[in-house]
């Protein structure tokens, strides 16, 4: 069967270009679908398990990365091998370092065809790889090894000086959480739910903002929408599919963990 | 600055003051009271270099204490204490250096002389106690006004430094290469699928770049220059954004010809697009008007997007700063800028801008 592709890009014209040049180049390959923000994204990428997935940078939503990284934690393990991903984006230095580190694969717009004709020669190769039975299972390794060193790649924010209370408003009290008490916090549409071992608290806040905010040494990131504090995991708990789940201290909430952080969780 | 040299160096700016002036007054000494030049120039040696290491000790490590004390205080900075401890400080270290370094010359030159008994002459002592007194404090103000003027010249450079940083990150906010290299890329699109827009791309993208790269020069335009450099700004980032981006420009006509700094309100529209606009999947409107309160021009930016948890960030970012910068330097403290919520069903962030209009 042919290749299949998802376009992830938000300009409309830049979109429209890519999938055409595609169309030129690699005839064969069935465009599945063209969406314009990360969160369609990283549906449709489930949704249709596309071979290719061409994802801009610079997305409303989920970023492309975002996407991806999303995309390699929910990704099924009985679907279809993992879909090569390449990122699409107009300037960015950080990211481009980062992607020539992690031998991820990128293309610069405007779209050069040249460029564009070498990537597909290389996807084309590394399908037909893939294509061999005993091949296909360490595709998402492979592509959780390259998200992994974007993710810590990414440029660090500014040492804002570790927060050391949360503050949690709900009418007009607003209650001081230490973050000493937090046992982990979880993203919730735009809210961060903050577990303590007695209650739970709602902050109007993103947890991609709050996390710059947080001691990266005490407060783990083991899931996109999961920070906890490590001293507050009592075990980690490997099943027979190789899924982690954590018990908490003094709290009944099972936490599970990704497989974009299952590295954090081995014996010592 | 505390480390700008090394310790010899620093011991180098110390002793080349030091010896030329020990040798200077033993040679008067000598000759004043006929005594062996080589003596007094043991004696005045050590004299003088324990009052030096006596008035240095105590400038530095008063200002140590100081610094420690009142992180604030300028001159702790650049290690001067002040000569309200200084005064004392060098009186003291004169009585006690001329004491132990009269001694110490004793001691080396083996001779066996109650103190001010070196010279013989009845009215050496106090002569050379003033003498004592005069080249310290002079010594110390010499290298109070040096160390001053060293503080002064750092300063300087560092204001220059700033300055330049600031323009250059002014240049490069308003030529963000993200959005040039984007239009690019929609150019190179139009030009092979729809020329004639392609041109006008081109057009806006041509206007907005010359206006961009003077307005770092002119001083003012009128405001219909500005509505237009927006425009052309809004249309490239229409052509990319598609239906997710709508926008108003409201300008009325007997306000257009006012004088505005260039390019002003660029920075906020830019600031309302990439902080507000983009991130949301559905995009929406950004209205730019211009209107008169009384005596003041107010300009306002606003987006229906993200919003509040948005707002207070917005408010920091390099945009807004530079803005701010813009106003405080051209209009003291009678223009503002401000910040706020919308507080309708819309939702979205007001930047407002206030100029005093120019006097009709």
């Amino acid at each position: 069967m042919n290749a299949s592709a998802l376009i992830a890009e938000d300009e409309p014209l830049l979109a429209a270009n890519l999938q055409a040049e595609l169309a030129r180049q690699w005839p064969e390959l069935r465009v599945v679908a063209c969406v314009g923000d990360g969160e369609a994204a990283l549906q449709q990428g489930l949704a249709l398990q596309p071979d290719l997935m061409f994802l801009d940078i610079r997305m409303p939503g989920l970023t492309g990365l975002e996407a991806a990284q999303a995309l390699a934690e929910d990704w099924p393990d009985d679907g279809k091998p993992f879909p090569l991903i390449v990122f699409v984006t107009a300037y960015d230095q950080y990211a481009l370092q980062a992607f020539e580190r992690a031998a991820v694969d990128y293309v610069l717009k405007p779209v050069q065809p040249d460029r564009l004709a070498q990537t597909c020669a290389r996807l084309r190769a590394t399908l037909r790889q893939r294509a061999q039975p005993q091949a296909a299972a360490p595709a998402l390794q492979a592509a959780i090894e390259q998200l992994r060193s974007l993710v810590g790649a990414a440029p660090a924010a500014p040492a804002a000086g570790a927060l050391r209370v949360i503050q949690a408003s709900a009418g007009n009290t607003i209650t001081m959480v230490p973050v000493d008490e937090v046992l982990y916090f979880e993203a919730a549409d735009k809210y961060v739910r903050v577990i303590t071992a007695t209650r739970e608290h709602l902050i109007r806040t993103s947890l991609r903002e709050l996390q710059p905010q947080l001691d990266a040494q005490r407060f783990w990131q083991i899931h996109r929408g999961t920070v906890v504090r490590c001293d507050a995991i009592v075990s980690a708990l490997r099943d027979e599919s190789g899924k982690l789940t954590l018990t908490l201290r003094g709290h009944a909430d099972k936490l599970t963990v990704s497989r974009l952080y299952a590295h954090l969780f081995k014996g010592m | 600055m505390p480390h700008t040299h090394t310790t010899l160096q620093w011991l180098w700016h110390e002793l080349r003051i030091s010896i030329p002036l020990a040798l200077v007054i033993s040679l008067f000494l000598s000759t004043m009271f006929r005594e062996p030049f080589g003596r007094m120039l043991v004696y005045s040696l050590c004299i003088g270099m324990i009052i030096q290491g006596l008035i240095e000790a105590g400038r530095y490590g008063l200002a140590y204490r100081l610094r420690k004390r009142f992180p604030d205080n300028i001159g702790a900075q650049h290690n001067w204490p002040g000569w309200g401890f200084m005064a004392p400080w060098v009186v003291a270290s004169a009585v006690v250096g001329y004491y132990a370094g009269y001694l110490l010359a004793d001691l080396l030159t083996g001779a066996q002389r109650a103190p001010g008994a070196a010279i013989h002459s009845p009215r050496a002592p106090l002569l050379i106690f003033a003498m004592v007194f005069v080249v310290s404090f002079g010594c110390t103000y010499f290298f109070y006004a040096r160390g001053r003027m060293a503080a002064m010249e750092a300063h300087a450079q560092a204001a220059k430094r700033t300055a330049a940083e600031s323009q250059l990150k002014l240049l490069e906010s308003q030529l963000e290469p993200h959005m040039l290299f984007n239009t690019l890329a929609n150019l190179r699109v139009l030009i092979g699928t729809d020329p004639p827009r392609a041109q006008a791309m081109l057009d806006r993208l041509i206007a907005f770049l010359r206006a961009t790269l003077e307005g770092s020069r002119s001083g003012s335009h009128p405001l219909s220059a500005e509505f237009a450099r927006i425009a052309d700004y809004l249309e490239l980032m229409q052509v990319r954004m598609g239906a997710r981006l709508r926008n108003q420009l409201e300008l009325p006509d007997d306000l257009a010809a006012l004088p505005v700094p260039p390019l002003l309100l660029q920075p906020l529209v830019e600031n309302a697009i990439q902080h507000g606009l983009e991130p949301k999947i559905a995009g929406g409107r950004i209205a730019v008007a211009a209107r008169r309160e009384a005596n003041m021009l107010v300009l306002s930016v606003r987006d229906s997007a993200v919003g509040l948890a948005g707002a207070p960030a917005h408010g920091s970012r390099f945009g807004t700063r530079q803005v701010r910068e813009r106003l405080v330097t051209l209009y003291g403290a009678s223009a503002t800028l401000e910040l706020v919520p919308a507080g309708d069903a819309e939702g979205g962030t007001i930047a407002t801008v206030r100029i005093p209009l120019p006097p009709a």
